[in-house]
């Protein structure tokens, strides 16, 4: 479930590259621009690493609504 | 052949009854005749509401009259349109109400050209064309990251274990939700079409898989069955189509958003792969660095260009001049100087950064990283108290040093 938040984690890393190589702000700016890259970069392969499959199956119960139950295997 | 007719070996001693000819006729016609195969053109088909459908079978120069019973009919994939060519497995007898030879058909297969399937293909194509459910632009793109993806096979199936192994090994990020149906047999249409409404109502899901592993023709045929096409079509995500065949499209391949051809390549597809995302962060980490080295020697360029002139701005300003604006004179030097000071903290931080992500790359540039004996960064001006004893990390080893004077 971890994808949506990768998905933002590199869009970020692009869009704070992109500012990085236009060269127009000032240090402090950069620095931490550079900073949340850093940041970005190590959350996202944490996320990456510590992910595991989750199975589960959908039904409709009697009352007819919708219910997911973890599967094993 | 031996029969056992009535009058069988003796002068006629009295008429036969209807009953008892036709019964002759009858048993003549089923010993003498196994059971084959007949090629021939349906006309007249009429479904009964007991479920037994009698029809006609012709050519050029004869007909022949046709029932298929219930339990033979509904294991028929629908029924065949008046006009179809047809192969008709089935044995000859005779039906003594109506005084008619018949032929009891157990099994119905397309004729080789064309044919019974293809027909049936043919017209759920061109009714899901006509509705614009075969527009190139109807096709949706799959989601980059999908939160859950939702898999409409069946739970016993190879399918299944196929996406399973495909997805846990290349994206263990996501869900993946078994949407159970059956894929085969009669009832499969109208299964995976309640199984296909029932994803719907799962919020998470930004993808479906829907389909299952190789089989006959047979074994396929729910896949183009014109209602399960109609509900992969409205689907609320986009839909991946894996019917495992070699050759020929199914139905659901058509309309689906995207068409692979097993399982496992659906699966593939699904998802993305972490291998690759994690080459892509190394990627990024190298530009990320070096754009940021690159701004790094923009600054270092302009501060030392800067620190000369205002090195040589406050000698002036300190030269001479009377007594009351030299003490105001020193206070602004000492104040460019701290400005500088900041700036070149600032640059000195940026490069620890680097230096976090790529030591030698910058420290050949020339700078150097500070660190206490506890291994902290020392960023500031505030860190290096009086005395402190430090260590300069420059490129090709560390310097021992200590701050000087006192505050």
């Amino acid at each position: 479930m971890s994808g949506p938040s990768l998905q933002e984690d590199l869009a970020r890393l692009d869009a704070i590259v992109r500012a990085l190589e236009a060269n127009d702000l000032d240090l402090d700016r950069a620095l931490a621009l550079f900073e949340e890259g850093v940041e970005r970069l190590r959350t996202a392969r944490e996320r990456l690493a510590s992910a595991e499959l989750r199975l589960r199956q959908l039904r409709e119960a009697a009352d007819g609504s919708v219910r997911v139950d973890d599967l094993t295997g | 052949m031996t029969l056992s007719l009535p009058l069988a070996g003796g002068p006629v001693e009295r008429p036969l009854t209807i009953a008892e000819i036709t019964a002759t006729a009858r048993e003549v016609l089923e010993t003498a005749v196994p059971p084959v195969w007949v090629v021939g053109e349906v006309s007249g088909l009429k479904k009964y509401p007991s479920g037994h459908w009698y029809f006609t079978l012709k050519d050029a120069e004869a007909q022949l009259r046709c029932v298929m019973w219930r339990s033979d009919a509904s294991r028929a994939q629908g029924a065949p349109e008046d006009g179809l060519q047809v192969f008709a497995r089935g044995a000859l007898t005779v039906n003594a109400k109506r005084g008619e030879m018949q032929f009891v058909v157990r099994e119905l297969l397309p004729t080789a050209e064309g044919g019974f399937y293809a027909a049936l293909f043919e017209r759920a194509r061109k009714n899901l064309e006509k509705d614009g459910l075969l527009d190139p632009a109807r096709k949706r793109p799959l989601p980059p990251f999908p939160r859950a993806v939702g898999v409409v096979t069946s739970p016993e199936g190879a399918a299944w274990r196929d996406v399973v192994a495909v997805v846990g090994r290349r994206w263990p990020l996501t869900e993946l939700v078994l949407v159970g149906a059956r894929v085969q047999g009669e009832d499969a249409p109208a299964d995976l079409c309640r199984a296909l409404a029932l994803a719907d109502r799962l919020e998470t899901l930004d993808v479906l898989i829907v389909g299952r592993g190789g089989g006959s023709k047979e074994d396929l045929w729910a896949f183009n069955d014109e209602r399960v096409a109609r509900a992969v079509a409205a689907a609320r995500v986009p839909v991946i189509s894996a019917v495992g065949h070699e050759t020929d499209g199914s139905l659901t391949d058509l309309v689906a958003d995207v068409r692979a051809a097993t399982p496992s390549a659906a699966a593939e597809k699904a998802v993305p792969d972490r291998g690759e995302l994690l080459r892509r962060l190394d990627a990024l980490q190298g530009t990320l660095r070096s754009a940021a080295a690159r701004r790094l020697a923009l600054v270092g360029e302009r501060l030392r260009h800067v620190a000369t002139r205002m090195a040589r701005s406050c000698e002036r300003l300190v030269e001479g001049g009377d007594a009351r604006l030299r003490d105001a004179r020193l206070r602004m030097a000492g104040a460019c100087e701290r400005s500088l000071a900041a700036r070149l903290a600032a640059m000195g931080q940026l490069a620890g950064k680097l230096d976090a992500l790529s030591p030698l790359k910058v420290l050949e540039r020339g700078y150097a990283v500070a660190r206490d004996a506890a291994g902290r960064v020392l960023r500031r001006t505030s860190d290096f108290t009086p005395g402190l004893a430090f260590r300069l990390r420059v490129v090709d080893g560390e310097v021992r040093a200590r701050t000087e004077g006192s505050s």
